[in-house]
């Protein structure tokens, strides 16, 4: 052994005398990376706004030095530098605000980039009910908030609540939720259908036609929903398209038109669960057929 | 033994039109299923009777006959493109004029309300109009159409003057090119300001023959018959050309005016097709050549031909983007692009020169 490699080791050494392995974070992230660091990271970027909301939601807002152009809640991101999108970030102005992790949906391209210049990316991408309780756990033991499992204990709480708040008669009432006039639909497996099935409602899109399927507008006329849910920008003049005038939904006005922030809400896998659930659930208290005929 | 040749391609052609067409009314959401026999059944319960009558009349039969008519439409601009400009690579795309047709719909989109589909009001309230890329409503259809048209000229226009007029056929192509990929970045540019139409535009630029309605149907297969006309009169100065530009001048061919005709009659179709169904391609490029591999025919033939071709093409894209894997549906385009690619690969790979069509 050379001097040079004696005195390697012995820097070394003293450097893990002084690093106190407790306060040390190990957390593994979707992909299967592992992430280390020498204490909990106190500036973040996120690069997805489920992400950053649930950043925010453990009470963690003021870490956040950057945001993707997407993330626009709680209000007070609005405020910060925004570092471009998801798909096309600014690595440059990442590399600018120093941050101690980006988090990041997963299959980023440009996670490569930012991993050579020594900023460590956490990929996340919550998809289900699943992936968001999961996200929500790993984040709280990134940041290491005590006790991440209690808002998720509170998000579902909020679902079963706004349930729960549904009158009876409106259990079993079939809904087509549009989220692009493709049209795709959200069907059972997606994020909004979840939430949808916990609220008792029968979506006409089945499981096994996957999370977001194209489908032939021809099934909507066949299974003839009662209830139709789509967000103001892809509002179109549903009555016009081709048979759809005769749904019982667009014919008796069953229709729920959500704001884009609404919409926001309802597509964003994020700890606004409760209130996407809650969105829906007012939305079928005033539109669902059954609800109108109950009397007050 | 050629025109009966050519004749027997036109009944088979129209024949496997109308097998699709039928097809048509019994391939929906379920799959395949006897609507046919459903409708004409003595003992179909009176219910299922209203529904099947609804799902053939208003949706499948619109979209059937829809698909036919946009594919006739393309095919004949593809023809009337390869002929105009004798070259094998011209398609109705070429000259830029999807590229302005789409800029047409996305800047009538843009200024009407953002695209999201609506002018004042709630969607549900009586005042309130509506308007969205696939809207039936025959106003909205027509003023589509003519946004894709004026769009398509605008293209058109710029790539003659930029190619200083239509003589040079190489300079054209490139023109045609260069402006296509010029305006398709400004349609973008569009949409980025727009986003409210960035999702409308989004199963445009992807084509879509789901929301063809009686409107859109009726509308294409009007401008079909008045673009096949059109070169009808016009055939001598195609076929003409085909001989080589200095022949046709020596044949005192009036070029130059008939030629900017024919662009206009290009144009037209061009953009008829593409403001209903979106931007569906291959079907103008492989229709003339799928024509041309099999039967040698003057440009008047051709015309009827490749509308047949490309009817077929389309038609049984259609078909196939709802049934293989229904409910769900595959973007057409997609489709097209595959039954017309691999069957001018195995063209191709079989003949060799059939395939040259006209060689400059």
């Amino acid at each position: 052994m050379t001097l040079a490699h004696r005195l390697t080791a012995l820097v070394l050494f003293s450097l893990a005398l002084f690093a106190n392995p407790a306060q040390a974070v190990q957390v593994t992230d979707d992909q299967g990376t592992v992430l280390k660091l020498a204490r909990a990271p106190q500036r973040i970027v996120s690069l997805l706004p489920s992400l950053t909301e649930t950043v925010c939601a453990l009470g963690q807002c003021q870490r956040l030095v950057g945001v993707d152009r997407y993330s626009n809640f709680p209000e007070s991101v609005k405020k910060l530098p925004q570092v471009g999108g998801g798909m096309d970030p600014n690595i440059e102005a990442i590399v600018a605000l120093h941050p101690d992790v980006v988090l990041a949906a997963l299959s980023s391209r440009w996670a490569q980039r930012l991993t050579a210049l020594g900023i460590p990316v956490f990929a996340l991408e919550p998809k289900t009910q699943a992936d968001v309780q999961r996200a929500v756990g790993k984040l709280a033991l990134l940041l290491e908030v005590p006790d991440g499992q209690k808002l998720w204990r509170d998000i579902d709480a909020g679902v079963i609540a706004a349930a729960q708040s549904l009158p009876p008669n409106v259990r079993g009432t079939k809904v087509y939720f549009e989220v692009n006039r493709g049209p795709y639909g959200a069907g059972e497996a997606s994020f909004i259908g979840e939430i949808l099935t916990r609220l008792g409602v029968q979506n006409i899109l089945p499981a096994k036609l996957g999370p977001f399927p194209l489908i032939n507008p021809e099934l909507v006329v066949r299974e003839n929903p009662d209830l139709i849910m789509v967000g103001e920008s892809n509002l179109e003049s549903m009555e016009q398209r081709p048979g759809w005038s005769r749904i019982r939904a667009i014919r008796e006005r069953h229709i729920c038109v959500f704001t884009s922030a609404q919409s926001d809400v309802l597509v964003r896998p994020g700890p606004r669960m409760a209130e996407s659930a809650r969105i829906m659930a007012q939305c079928l208290a005033d539109k669902a057929p059954t609800a109108k005929a109950t009397p007050q | 033994m050629n025109a009966t040749r050519t004749g027997w391609l036109l009944w088979l052609a129209l024949l496997v039109c109308a097998a699709m067409a039928v097809l048509g009314l019994c391939i929906g959401s379920a799959g395949f299923e006897n609507t046919v026999g459903l409708l004409l059944g003595e003992h179909t319960p009176a219910i299922e009777r209203a529904m099947a009558q609804q799902i053939v009349w208003d949706i499948r039969l619109p979209r059937t006959v829809g698909a036919l008519a946009a594919g006739a439409l393309l095919g004949l601009a593809g023809a009337l493109a390869q002929g105009l400009f004798r070259n094998p690579l011209a398609d109705p795309y070429l000259l830029g004029s999807a590229s302005g047709a789409s800029l047409g719909v996305a800047l009538a989109l843009a200024s009407m309300g953002g695209g999201a589909g609506m002018v004042g009001g709630s969607m549900m309230s009586e005042g309130g109009a509506a308007i969205s890329v696939f809207s039936s409503s025959i106003w909205v259809r027509l003023g589509l159409t003519g946004a894709a048209f004026a769009g398509a000229v605008f293209a058109v226009m710029l790539t003659l003057s930029l190619a200083r007029g239509v003589q040079h056929t190489l300079r054209l192509l490139l023109a045609g090119v260069i402006v296509g990929v010029v305006l398709g970045a400004v349609t973008s540019l569009v949409l980025l300001f727009s986003p409210d139409s960035l999702q409308a535009m989004q199963s445009f630029l992807l084509g879509s023959t789901s929301f063809i309605g009686w409107a859109s149907y009726v509308l294409m297969a009007v401008v079909w018959l008045m673009c096949v006309v059109a070169p009808w009169a016009l055939e001598r100065v195609l076929d003409g050309l085909s001989l080589g530009e200095a022949t046709a001048l020596s044949l005192g061919l009036p070029i130059g005016p008939l030629r900017a005709a024919l662009v206009a009659v290009l144009a037209l179709a061009t953009g008829t097709a593409v403001a209903q169904t979106g931007l569906i391609a291959f079907v103008g490029l492989a229709a003339p050549h799928l024509v041309r591999a099999l039967v040698k025919v003057p440009h008047r033939q051709l015309m009827w031909l490749a509308s047949a071709m490309g009817a077929v093409l389309l038609g049984g894209a259609d078909l196939l983007a709802r049934w293989l894997i229904a409910p769900q549906e595959l973007p057409v385009g997609v489709l097209t692009a595959v039954l017309g690619g691999l069957y001018l690969l195995w063209l191709m790979h079989r003949g060799g020169g059939a395939l040259g069509g006209r060689k400059p």
